[in-house]
């Protein structure tokens, strides 16, 4: 590892009597690529927050460069070099590249006069310090979530990092961006700057991390080599169990049945172009990927979210037109989209309230009423059926964890008995745990002869879980996998990227 | 206890303190039947109106232009009431053509204003600012800025009435207050646009015709102000355009005080209710008192900042206790699924 950076040394840390740290321990060495791992609720955050002086531990000590502290103030991690990125990069979006790089700086030398051309000077030494170009007069606003990640390590340097800490740097970036942030990593790591990058994607930790630590439910697993680890190991220190997939198959009947849903030949300008394709009940058919693929864009469509400028789609061999979710689903059609906590989900609305709302018509009573027993009594059964983990289906939805609102979502449009499932992006932001028990809902959906429609930039996922693929690629449909099981994540990358030979898969 | 009932159990305590303290001072001439009688005839014409506006704010929006409806159809009433006792129909069916007419008119209204929110997309708060003006504009011009005066001896029972000694207005306001409640906790309508409140993606993703919900609760309270200007026609045996024009800000500030967010997806029609007649009891008593009506507006002003106080730190507390309920449940049983 080398010379020793920052030491973390026996962090305990209760809140509300719940042990979100207990005794653990962390050691960085100088310039060292260093990932932190662990589910939602390991701890991971809390441990950064104490690092970077924004919590106060229970117990234990951090000693930085030989210095010892008990108490880390917010002020004293920065003054030592500790720069941490949040997730949602803390930038200023009115504000230009040039502004928001320099603006740290300006604080705390407490100038009161603005001086535009020192505001200049110190974002271009920052960005040429990273070996970066970004024009500085530019709002950050108009940059992408990958620029503004650069600008946000600018910042950083501007105040004599020694640690960049980056919480989850890759979950809204394209993998190109994803290759460029770590490159500019190991720029950082040429001028003596250790990362400490704090993530749940496993493939991203293989690629980037020299050393892994891994934390479960507050308890330090232990530090790994990156080279010693497989994907699997890793699944299994941080959820503490093994998740085997075991490759989903349908009836060959099946297969010779008429198709549930059909789409020939939809296209909507500037989005996608000449889909066509069908799916059975039974079937599990994944489509994959990238952002701009058309892939949610057809999803929308089909479900009366985006009207399609030509094209058909057959229900039951009916030609049938989609123009609300509303008529989706009464044709048997539901979506689950893509993005839970603005799509999907009322936040501060009851998990029953949730479930019900597209069902509300079968609850009326003869008065037209809503029937408050039998509301009840679906709720309940939802809760029980797909094992929505709360005290009560009365209790507003904000209150559970990621994987269980999805569930809420799930039950939702369960309740509406579809024949076609469109699932968006089923399990983005879910622990691995969780993960499995949804991906597992789903295979049981299927096997009882839903017809799903799984959608997902995850090629493993996909892979381990459709009997069909479709690829996407700039708005058309680039390739069919018939058969996941006779194909590896890295053809299926190549296809969808559209680039043959050399490019590192994502796995 | 749920949330929406610890909002009522607030309320409640606050009303009868309020009581309380009116009664002690005011022995002799508070806790009188006159001045009950008092007390229930004046607020169902603003009443009405506070339930119009929690309408339209459990949605997110708002409306403003609920004055205006009520001066419009007031003056529609009015109209017909005035005309038609002069052509020799029986009073009964006079009656009846004006209170159908103004309710029409003020349907149409809300009409308008839905049209405008939900195809045009002008925020609720600009677009009934808009159609304030324009409502009011229509009601001074057909009546030339004077007052329409005059209405069958029938009519007046309405705003004046007594029935088993309970005057009729609170009565009206009573049945109405019960119709939205049940609108609110026991019909699509109500729970489509609570949810469209607390957000219309989600509901259009959840296949809630946005729409539709939006247009039929802009109609709604529109039909309170409708209700509410036959009462005050009834009650004053006139009618002039911007009456009642200061009623606006105190509907808002009874509905924020009777618990309803704002910003849309939760509120309570009793405890819109029991701020209604909280801010009344006060009313009631601080004029007895002889204060003047700045005073009296510093104390609705206290008051509202109080029970805003009271409704975060519950709120808060409520909160919190439901996330440790959530942490502390059984853990999902493994292969349940």
């Amino acid at each position: 590892m080398g010379e020793l950076f920052l030491e973390a040394r026996n962090i305990s840390k209760a809140y509300e009597g719940v042990q979100a740290l207990d005794n653990v321990g962390l050691s960085l060495g100088k310039g060292s690529i260093h990932c932190l791992v662990g589910e939602n609720g390991s701890g991971k955050s809390t441990l950064i927050k104490i690092i970077g002086g924004v919590v106060t531990s229970d117990a234990g000590e951090i000693v930085i460069d030989g210095g010892h502290f008990h108490h880390l103030s917010a002020i004293e991690s920065i003054r030592e070099g500790i720069q941490i990125i949040y997730q949602d990069l803390s930038l200023f979006p009115n504000l230009t590249v040039a502004e928001n790089i320099s603006l740290n700086q300006m604080v705390e030398r407490r100038t009161q006069v603005v001086d535009w051309k020192e505001i200049r000077a110190i974002a271009e030494r920052a960005l040429v310090e990273l070996g970066e170009e970004i024009d500085l007069n530019i709002l950050v606003e108009d940059l992408s979530v990958a620029r503004k990640q650069v600008v946000a390590i600018g910042r950083a340097l501007t105040q004599n990092a020694k640690l960049i800490i980056m919480d989850e740097p890759t979950s809204a970036i394209t993998r190109e961006e994803v290759d460029h942030l770590f490159e500019v990593i190991h720029r950082l790591k040429a001028k003596g700057i250790g990362t400490l990058f704090v993530s749940h994607k496993l493939n991203e930790v293989f690629e980037i991390a020299e050393t892994v630590t891994v934390l479960r439910d507050g308890r330090k697993v232990g530090d790994y080599d990156a080279s010693d680890l497989t994907n699997d190991k890793l699944t299994f220190l941080m959820t503490g169990e093994t998740i085997e997939y075991h490759p989903y198959t349908v009836d060959s009947q099946v297969v010779s049945e008429p198709p549930v849903l059909e789409v020939r030949n939809l296209t909507r300008k500037d989005e996608y172009t000449d889909v066509s394709f069908s799916v059975r009940r039974g079937e599990i058919l994944g489509i994959t990927g990238l952002i701009g693929s058309g892939r949610t864009e057809v999803a929308l469509s089909v479900c009366g979210l985006n009207q399609p400028h030509s094209g058909e789609i057959l229900v039951e061999s009916e030609p049938v037109t989609i123009g609300s979710p509303r008529k989706a689903n009464q044709l048997g059609i539901s979506y689950l989209p893509e993005d839970r906590l603005t799509q999907g989900l009322f936040q501060h609305q009851s998990i029953g309230d949730n479930t019900v709302i597209a069902i509300l018509r079968r609850l009326l009573s003869k008065l037209g009423l809503i029937d408050w027993t039998e509301k009840t009594r679906v709720q309940d059964h939802w809760v029980n059926e797909l094992a929505i983990k709360t005290p009560s289906a009365e209790v507003s939805a904000s209150s559970l964890s990621g994987g269980n609102q999805q569930r809420v979502v799930l039950a939702k449009w369960l309740a509406t008995e579809p024949k076609v499932f469109f699932l968006d992006g089923p399990t983005i932001g879910i622990d691995i745990g969780s993960k499995s028990n949804i991906h597992e809902i789903i295979r049981e959906l299927a096997r009882k002869g839903m017809a799903i429609v799984m959608i997902s930039d995850e090629i493993e996922e996909v892979r381990n879980n459709c009997n069909r693929i479709l690829i996407m690629r700039k708005g058309r449909i680039a390739g069919e996998i018939e058969d996941p099981t006779s194909v590896d994540d890295a053809e299926i990358f190549r296809q969808i990227s559209g680039k043959n030979g050399s490019e590192v898969p994502r796995t | 206890m749920t949330q929406k009932q610890a909002n009522n159990v607030t309320l409640v305590i606050v009303f009868l303190a309020v009581t309380a303290v009116m009664s002690i001072f005011l022995p002799d001439k508070f806790l009188t039947v006159i001045n009950f009688q008092s007390i229930v005839s004046q607020f169902p014409e603003y009443g009405l109106m506070a339930l119009g506006i929690m309408l339209a704010m459990t949605t997110g929006g708002i409306d403003l232009s609920l004055v205006s409806i009520t001066s419009i159809s007031g003056v529609t009433a009015a109209t017909v009431l005035v005309q038609y006792a002069n052509w020799g129909l029986p009073p009964t069916v006079v009656i009846i053509l004006a209170i159908v007419a103004a309710l029409a008119v003020a349907a149409a209204c809300g009409i308008l204003n839905g049209l405008l929110i939900t195809f045009a997309n002008v925020p609720a708060i600009i677009a009934t600012l808009g159609t304030n003006g324009l409502f009011l504009g229509i009601a001074i011009v057909v009546t030339k800025g004077s007052g329409i005066s005059g209405f069958p001896e029938e009519f007046l029972v309405i705003g004046n009435g007594r029935l088993l000694g309970i005057p009729v207005p609170f009565l009206i306001f009573i049945g109405v207050a019960v119709l939205v409640g049940l609108l609110m906790n026991r019909s699509r309508l109500g729970f489509e646009m609570r949810m469209l409140g607390a957000s219309p993606t989600v509901s259009q993703f959840s296949s809630v015709n946005n729409r539709a919900v939006l247009i039929k609760t802009h109609i709604l309270t529109a039909l309170m102000a409708g209700i509410a200007s036959i009462i005050i026609i009834s009650r004053v045996n006139s009618m002039r355009p911007g009456y009642g024009s200061a009623y606006l800000l105190i509907t808002v500030l009874i509905v924020v005080l009777g618990g309803t967010d704002p910003a849309g997806g939760f509120s309570t029609t009793l405890g819109t209710v029991l701020a209604i007649v909280t801010l009344q009891v006060l009313t009631s008593g601080l004029n007895i008192l002889a204060f003047t009506p700045f005073f009296r507006k510093f104390i609705w002003g206290l008051l509202l900042l109080g029970v805003m106080v009271i409704h975060y730190y519950r709120r808060r507390y409520y909160e919190k206790r439901v996330t440790q309920a959530a942490r502390n449940a059984p853990p999902t049983p493994e292969g349940q699924t």
